[in-house]
């Protein structure tokens, strides 16, 4: 019970240090430039850390740790897809959009094509990622909360309530502190994350003498699973398996760049080189942050229980790293153990509300900026206006979320996220790329690249095995559905759980195609100005000078 | 159709884009401009084909390849986890790489280029509005 006590003080410690560090920033925030941008006046280094924190979700710090400890190597996998990702994101994104956008992915279609239908297509790709996104991080806190906290998890009420307090939480850090406020939260827990998470990764590589062949030896020993160093435990069953995970490689590395809560974090930089610097502070800080995952979760299967039944396997390897930071400190009843657990327990919800208020603001700047402003009121309201409509779209999208995230709270969190990689790939990606580059490209092709990505990918995944047909054992050895449906309802037929391999190509098909299709010489035009834009900052967006 | 637009008109003649500014067709004619694109081009180019091709290989081999992958190297480090960590340091490698290479051959024609901007635009534009869309 003592650890339950000091966890719950150290949650309520986080929430009531995010909730300063955004009051203060309210203080400090006037008109959109400011609310949305963050007056665009953060360091390279400071963006850096900001995007870490973005980035790095609860189902990186919780849901890779926890695969690499049960599927062994596989799990490692998603590491290096989520790290070489940043690349794309580096030298094909980042600096280009800085000068070319102002709030939202957007911003860079609208430049050279027709405002509504570009503006209409980005906004309802950057909300659906999103809340795919948001599903995925209040499961994830709604799973770690009851079982941190030891809550029942058959009683619903009060799960319900810790994913109604994290979606309150996250409506407030956006209304209140904009992007000024979620930027210093998402600060503040990337180096919590980072911190936290190098003081186990030393304290599990001090059991084994800093021996890294020791403590891989000892993970496969342990484990009982053979094969547990090599690929093809999870994925490597059969051809079926081999494609989904070609698949999802593909999702991931092509995901990143075209996720809107991280394509805005490049606006809130005075210049696209400082964009260039946040990038760079990013990969060094994401690529450490992913091979302490490799550690944690080796460190996991070496030191604790893994096997059937196990608190690691029936929670879908989620606790591995809270349970390991447990080990590690002097086991289960001990004064260490219990301080390790409660810190990194805390760490992971500071991870979650930083990543959730980040996903909020972005859907919500994009719902008043794209379809309020530009759609409805045609660029005739006020930043005023603008910012309030915000205010509620970001209140509209928590509750949405809430709703949504209490029915779902079962799913598995890494699907989610590879789920929103998969729509993000698919949908948005492909006009970004075609749009920097591609001087015929116009507005035609945009949309329905955009359409066409996010449809077949959202058809492709409800007629796949995680919406109906999904069979497993559960701990008692039991048939269990280990999909959306029930036990007895199959309608699948398409038999990849990630759609990436084909509805990423259909999204770039679709957008040569409405291209071919259409001819727009305004379009063709205004690509010389993005151009010249885009490579030399020439009239991007300045700083705010307070 | 952008073209019959006067420049009084404001960019909330919503249903385009804002209309087109004539000094940035100045700069793109430059040889300067033509340039940066060549070797901002030249450089992101090669590389993105190469790092999405070393990583696309990686997958493949972690899938079909599973006997050589599994072999050992140094007691338990094996040819998958070395192969892995090779994809962090081509990650960082290619980043550090890329940041040298703008820093010198990119970022002083962009500066260049931007100041000319400036100074053009000032020549040219007596009407408040800046460019760029709301």
């Amino acid at each position: 019970m003592d650890h339950q006590v000091l966890t719950a003080v150290l949650f309520l410690s986080v929430v009531a240090l995010t909730l300063f560090i955004t009051i203060r920033a309210s203080r400090q925030t006037s008109g959109t430039a400011d609310f949305y941008a963050g007056g665009r006046s953060f360091s390279g280094f400071q963006n850096g850390l900001a995007i870490g924190g973005d980035y790095m979700s609860a189902a990186s710090f919780l849901g890779i740790s926890g695969a690499i400890a049960l599927a062994g190597y596989d799990g490692f996998l998603y590491s290096i897809g989520f790290l070489v990702a940043w690349l794309v994101a580096l030298l094909l994104v980042a600096e280009m959009l800085r000068n070319s956008g102002k709030f939202t992915m957007a911003d860079q279609l609208a430049y050279r094509m027709k405002q509504r239908p570009v503006r209409t297509a980005a906004a309802t790709s950057t909300v659906v990622v999103s809340i795919f996104y948001l599903l995925a991080q209040m499961v994830g806190a709604g799973s770690l909360v009851v079982l941190l906290l030891g809550i029942d998890k058959e009683n619903t009420l009060a799960v319900s309530g810790v994913i109604a307090g994290v979606g309150a939480l996250m409506i407030v850090y956006v209304t209140v502190g904009g992007m000024k406020g979620t930027t210093w939260v998402q600060i503040v827990k990337a180096v919590l994350l980072m911190a936290g998470s190098a003081l186990i990764v030393v304290l599990v590589l001090a059991k084994f003498d800093f021996n890294l062949s020791e403590l891989l030896g000892t993970a496969a020993a342990e484990s009982g699973k053979p094969g547990f160093l090599e690929p093809g435990l999870k994925y490597g069953i059969d051809t079926t398996h081999k494609l989904d995970f070609l698949s999802l490689g593909i999702a991931l590395v092509l995901g990143t760049a075209g996720l809107p809560h991280i394509l805005v974090r490049f606006y809130t930089v005075p210049t696209s080189r400082d964009a260039r610097k946040s990038v760079l502070w990013a990969i060094g800080l994401i690529g450490v942050f992913y091979l302490f995952t490799l550690v944690l979760g080796f460190g996991a299967a070496a030191l604790l229980k893994t096997g059937a039944g196990s608190d690691v396997a029936n929670s879908d390897g989620n606790l591995a790293s809270p349970l390991l930071a447990e080990a590690v400190g002097g086991g289960a009843g001990s004064t260490g153990g219990a301080i390790l657990l409660a810190l990194i327990s805390a760490v992971a919800f500071a991870t979650i509300l930083a990543v959730v208020a980040g996903l909020t603001l972005t859907s919500s700047t994009s719902v008043a900026h794209d379809i309020y402003n530009s759609v409805l009121r045609k660029g005739k309201a006020t930043e005023e206006e603008e910012i309030r409509v915000t205010r509620y779209a970001a209140a509209g999208l928590g509750l949405v979320a809430i709703l949504l995230a209490i029915p779902a709270r079962n799913l598995n969190i890494a699907f989610l996220v590879a789920l929103a990689f998969a729509v993000a790939a698919s949908a948005n990606l492909p006009s970004i790329v075609y749009n920097m580059f591609w001087r015929r490209f116009n507005t035609r092709g945009a949309t329905w690249s955009i359409y066409g990505g996010l449809i077949s990918c959202i058809t492709l995944v409800f007629f796949s095995p995680v919406v109906s047909g999904k069979t497993g054992l559960n701990a008692d050895g039991d048939v269990v559905s280990k999909a959306l449906f029930p036990l007895g309802v199959d309608f699948h037929w398409f038999p990849l759980e990630n759609p990436g391999l084909i509805s990423i190509p259909l999204g770039f098909f679709f957008g040569w195609l409405g291209t071919v299709t259409s001819k727009e010489p305004a379009a063709e035009e205004r690509f010389t100005e993005l151009e010249v834009r885009a490579l030399t900052g020439a009239g991007a967006e300045q700083a705010v000078q307070h | 159709m952008s073209s019959d637009l006067s420049p009084h008109d404001p960019p909330e003649s919503h249903d385009l884009a804002a209309r087109h500014d004539p000094v940035y067709d100045e700069l793109h004619a430059s040889a300067e401009f033509a340039e940066l694109r060549r070797r901002y081009r030249g450089f992101v180019f090669p590389a993105t084909i190469a790092f999405l091709a070393w990583y696309l290989l990686y997958v493949v081999l972690s899938n079909w390849a599973g006997d050589f992958m599994g072999k050992q190297v140094v007691g338990n480090i094996n040819v998958a986890l070395v192969f892995g960590l090779l994809q962090f340091a081509t990650t960082f490698a290619i980043a550090w790489l890329y940041s040298r290479y703008s820093n010198a051959k990119l970022d002083p024609l962009a500066r260049e280029l931007d100041e000319r901007f400036v100074a053009l635009s000032q020549g040219t534009r007596s009407r408040g509005a800046q460019g760029g869309e709301r």
